[in-house]
């Protein structure tokens, strides 16, 4: 696999091109969800619940049906009853019935915004007019929307059906805790025996949206021969397809998804809202239908991710040597079962070399919008709880945040908790580069604190597609089946362009709709610059070497007589003095008579993705008077196996970051007594402002590239969120003298603390 | 409820169009003008997506209506690049990368441009204020800020140079 890093030099990976796609996006050419219209289409809008647990006794749709103008109306009737049945997409792997009734409510309505009718008609005005006419009769339940809560055993059930998994005997009554999960290995108690110092705290985090920019969008067009054509912002065009066809029982042949751009999506555009209620209103109708989400929408009915509790113990030698670590997860899943919890229990313990541990999840349903992924799922949750806990043992124990991380950290070869043996590691490299960083030396002054955190996520690879096209002038199109949702087009064409030799200018990468490319899996886990960028390499290394057997033709020599070089083939046959190089233009010129078109399309299932490791270092202020929490600075170094546009690592890494830091200080769902959502909207839910952040200086660690990637590439889009929420309240607790252990760190919780201690 | 005739400039030309009363700024250059370059991101007031300058000053066309446009000038992301050439802040947004998904963008752009009309030379934290009402959930504003910089830079030096 690494035969394309053994070049001498690259020419193109590692240097920082202009995007292919960038003048569109700064000219407003660009088309996202919300921007294609088609002649004819309808407006759809959905009709939602207004309470957070409630039986549906009655819908009752005729007075909108009636209404002039109303095209199509929709209910959970209208779809089928799908049985119970996991599917995998990838990382957004879910069970059909659940997501089925996530787009629409079928009997109960689970959490306040939760779909229970929808509209298509000939404008907006007549859409809301029609909502307004649809007559739902509801009996209100009793909800639950706090995790322990909803734990306990008197709590109001969301699913009568649903029994706790991983636990024996099993349960015969239906309980909110979807599931147990534990992992860990060696002894516990005998781990805690041989501690001399023992840390224990219990931390929570609140609900928090992904955030994008860019609300839900599409429009869905359902023929009169059954073909269907879906233009959307998602995260994966080949996800809506599977997905829509399952919900709806349509073949997914029939089913044509166009991705449009994609306004951001952190996760929370895996899985499908709209798509499916376009498709059934516009199959009702007869025409095109268009749906857009507003920001209200959003934030009730789109994934968040979990709320959480979590509990650490730590127990440790004198020299810093931890031997003991027992961690308790409960997150919120929302609505339906399936919140990261796994993930977040795999990776809590992940950089650290423990002999004794256990790790207990649980997977709790709750009166909320079920969660979704967002950004290296579940992670972030638990290292809060683990680094602020590391944060404490080391300042019990007199050591340096650093030295404690150096003791204890994860090398290559050492068996992670979870299972598998790390290896190609450079977690103590990122260490050493935050060490080495001026930053990690600045004095504070009154009011400021430093905090560290280190952060890990797996990364993944999986089935991709992609093809390699050369055009009759020599140039090349590069065209793969995943949305580029961060510069990922840049990096595709920088990979062709290497093994092609063409100047970056002349690859043209486009993003192909699902009948015009291979499968691919969505684009998540950090995995489309490795997996997608591998079936590149693979289908442009196929093309050099048709390249290479047509300039053989071209020549009249046996093809292991021609090498490539620097874009060009070669004559090594001593026999052909005369035989000038040809460039890739004058054989593509001679296309046809050597054998037609130049082209290659490689499908994959990538193995190896290398783990990604963080390590952030966080300077904050606190103001006394407001509890305000200024960042005034922040440094993340990360171990990015090679980076292939390093300025778009570099933006994965400050944009991770600025979501963690939202996470710490601000963001939180707000629910009020009935369990409606008090704050959806960006006045009141607060993400970070240009003027809420300082610069954000990135490392690139470098040291250890991945072997299984030709360039040497890791996912790099997901760690950089992890580190951020103990980095902060590290730093808040240096800051302050006093540890806070609730997120967010907002200003009236930072006064109570200030408040508490003066008395 | 019948729709309103309203004629403006947009981008420099003379433009017309029918909207309801209630209908927003930014919904008549969408769905009435075909200018989708001003995105919705929340139709509050709270994004910045929306960002346009009206008679010199930067709003939010999510929060004026279409008739108020009446008679008034009109400049959005679409006319920022003058003759096939991009304005130095697109150009500059592209060399640092300033954007990842490029939603924000177009708002982003308009909005910095107004502040280097009023302030040829603003410092790291003069930006960061004036952009506080521009969300950009990717980025992290870092290259973002760089990037203003570095065009207030060069158009300086241009001006000098003219
Ligand atoms: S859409 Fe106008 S400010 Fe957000
Ligand atoms: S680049 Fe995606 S919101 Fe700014």
């Amino acid at each position: 696999m690494t035969d394309v890093m053994d070049r001498p030099a690259l020419r193109v990976v590692g240097e920082r091109p202009i995007r292919p796609d960038g003048v569109d996006k700064v000219t407003g050419r660009a088309q996202f969800g919300a921007d294609f219209n088609l002649p004819g289409m309808l407006v759809g809008k959905i009709k939602r619940s207004p309470h957070a647990h409630a039986k549906i006794v009655s819908i009752d749709t005729r007075k909108a049906k009636a209404l002039a103008g109303v095209k199509a109306v929709v209910t959970a009737a209208d779809f089928p009853d799908l049985a119970s049945e996991e599917v995998e997409a990838g990382e957004a792997a879910g069970n059909l019935r659940d997501l089925s009734m996530n787009c629409m409510a079928r009997d109960k309505a689970l959490y306040e915004g939760h779909a229970v009718a929808a509209v298509a008609a000939t404008s907006a005005a007549v859409a809301d007019e029609a909502l307004a006419l649809i007559e739902v009769v509801y009996e209100v339940l009793p909800h639950v929307i706090d995790v322990e809560a909803a734990m306990a055993p008197d709590a109001p059930v969301l699913h009568e059906g649903l029994f706790t998994k991983g636990v024996e005997p099993k349960p015969t009554a239906p309980s909110n805790i979807a599931a147990v999960n534990k992992l860990g290995r060696g002894d516990l108690a005998e781990g805690f025996a041989q501690a001399d110092v023992i840390v224990e705290a219990r931390y929570t985090t609140k609900a928090v949206h992904q955030g994008y920019i860019e609300p839900h969008a599409c429009i869905a067009q359902y023929g009169q021969d059954g073909q269907c054509l879906v233009w959307c912002s998602s995260q994966g065009q080949f996800m809506v397809r599977t997905y829509c066809a399952k919900i709806l029982d349509l073949e997914a042949a029939d089913i044509r998804v166009i991705p449009s751009e994609i306004g951001g999506g952190f996760g929370g555009k895996t899985t499908v809202y709209l798509e499916p209620l376009a498709i059934a209103l516009s199959r009702q109708s007869g025409f095109p239908v268009k749906m857009v989400m507003t920001r209200d929408e959003v934030f009730r009915a789109t994934g968040p991710t979990s709320g959480a509790v979590v509990e650490v113990k730590l127990g440790a030698k004198r020299d810093g040597t931890i031997t003991a670590a027992d961690v308790v997860l409960k997150y919120q899943a929302g609505a339906f079962p399936g919140s990261p919890v796994g993930a977040g229990s795999m990776t809590a313990l992940a950089c650290y070399d423990i002999a004794n541990a256990a790790i207990t999840g649980y997977d709790v349903v709750t009166n909320s919008p079920k969660v979704a992924a967002y950004r290296a799922p579940g992670a972030p949750i638990s290292a809060f709880g683990m680094e602020s806990a590391v944060d404490e043992l080391a300042r019990k124990l007199g050591m340096d945040p650093i030295a404690i991380r150096e003791k204890n950290g994860v090398v290559s070869g050492v068996k992670a908790v979870y299972g598998p043996t790390l290896r190609d590691i450079a977690y103590k490299d990122t260490l050493e580069a935050i060490k080495s960083h001026p930053h990690y030396s600045i004095p504070l002054g009154p009011n400021q604190g430093r905090g560290l955190a280190a952060g890990f996520w797996f990364n993944i690879g999986g089935e991709s597609t992609a093809a390699v096209r050369i055009n009759d002038d020599g140039s090349a199109v590069v065209a793969t089946g995943n949305p580029d949702i961060g510069g990922s087009r840049a990096s595709m064409a920088m990979m062709a362009a290497e093994v092609l030799g063409l100047p970056i200018d002349q690859v043209r990468p486009v993003v192909a709709d699902t009948a015009s490319i291979g499968f691919s899996m969505l684009t998540g886990g950090s995995r489309v610059t490795f997996a997608t960028g591998m079936a590149v390499v693979e289908a442009a290394k196929k093309v050099v070497e048709d390249l290479k057997q047509r300039a053989a033709q071209m020549w009249e020599v046996p093809a292991d007589k021609v090498a490539w070089e620097n874009g060009a083939a070669v004559c090594l046959d001593p026999e052909k003095p005369a035989a000038k190089p040809l460039s890739i233009a004058a054989i593509a010129a001679r296309a046809g008579r050597t054998g037609g078109p130049i082209t290659a399309e490689v499908g994959l299932n990538a193995q190896g993705a290398g783990p990604g490791f963080a390590v952030h270092l966080c300077d904050v202020e606190i103001d006394p008077e407001t509890g305000h929490v200024t960042v005034l600075r922040y440094t993340a170094a990360q171990d990015v196996g090679k980076a292939i546009h390093p300025s778009y690592v570099e933006g994965q890494i400050q944009g991770g970051v600025a979501q963690g830091v939202g996470w710490a200080l601000n963001e939180e769902y707000i629910f009020d007594a009935e369990g409606r959502m008090e704050n959806p909207g960006f006045l009141d839910y607060r993400v970070p402002v240009a003027s809420d952040l300082p610069m954000i200086d990135a490392i690139l660690v470098e040291t250890a590239p991945n072997p299984r990637h030709p360039f040497g590439a890791k996912g790099v889009g997901e760690v950089p969120i992890v580190p951020p929420l103990a980095a902060v309240a590290n730093a808040v607790r240096d800051a302050l003298g006093l540890r806070l252990t609730d997120l967010p760190l907002s200003p009236p919780r930072i006064r109570a603390a200030l408040d508490a201690r003066a008395k | 409820m019948s729709k309103q005739h309203v004629t403006t400039t947009v981008n420099g030309d003379p433009t017309e169009f029918l909207a309801a009363p209630g209908t927003t700024l930014l919904d008549a250059l969408r769905d009435e003008l075909g200018l989708t370059g001003a995105k919705e991101g929340c139709g509050s007031g709270d994004c910045g997506a929306c960002s346009v300058v009206v008679d010199g000053r930067l709003v939010c066309s999510c929060l004026m209506l279409a008739p108020e446009a009446e008679g008034r000038r009109i400049e959005t992301i679409e006319g920022m690049a003058q003759g096939g050439r991009l304005h130095p802040l697109q150009q500059k947004f592209l060399e640092h990368a300033a954007l990842q998904c490029g939603f924000c963008t177009p708002g982003f752009l308009v909005a910095a441009k107004a502040l280097l009309e009023r302030n040829p030379d603003p410092d790291e934290t003069e930006i960061r204020y004036w952009l506080a009402g521009n969300l950009c959930r990717c980025t992290g504003y870092d290259k973002i800020v760089r990037a203003v910089m570095d065009a207030a830079a060069e158009m300086r030096q241009v001006r000098r140079a003219s």
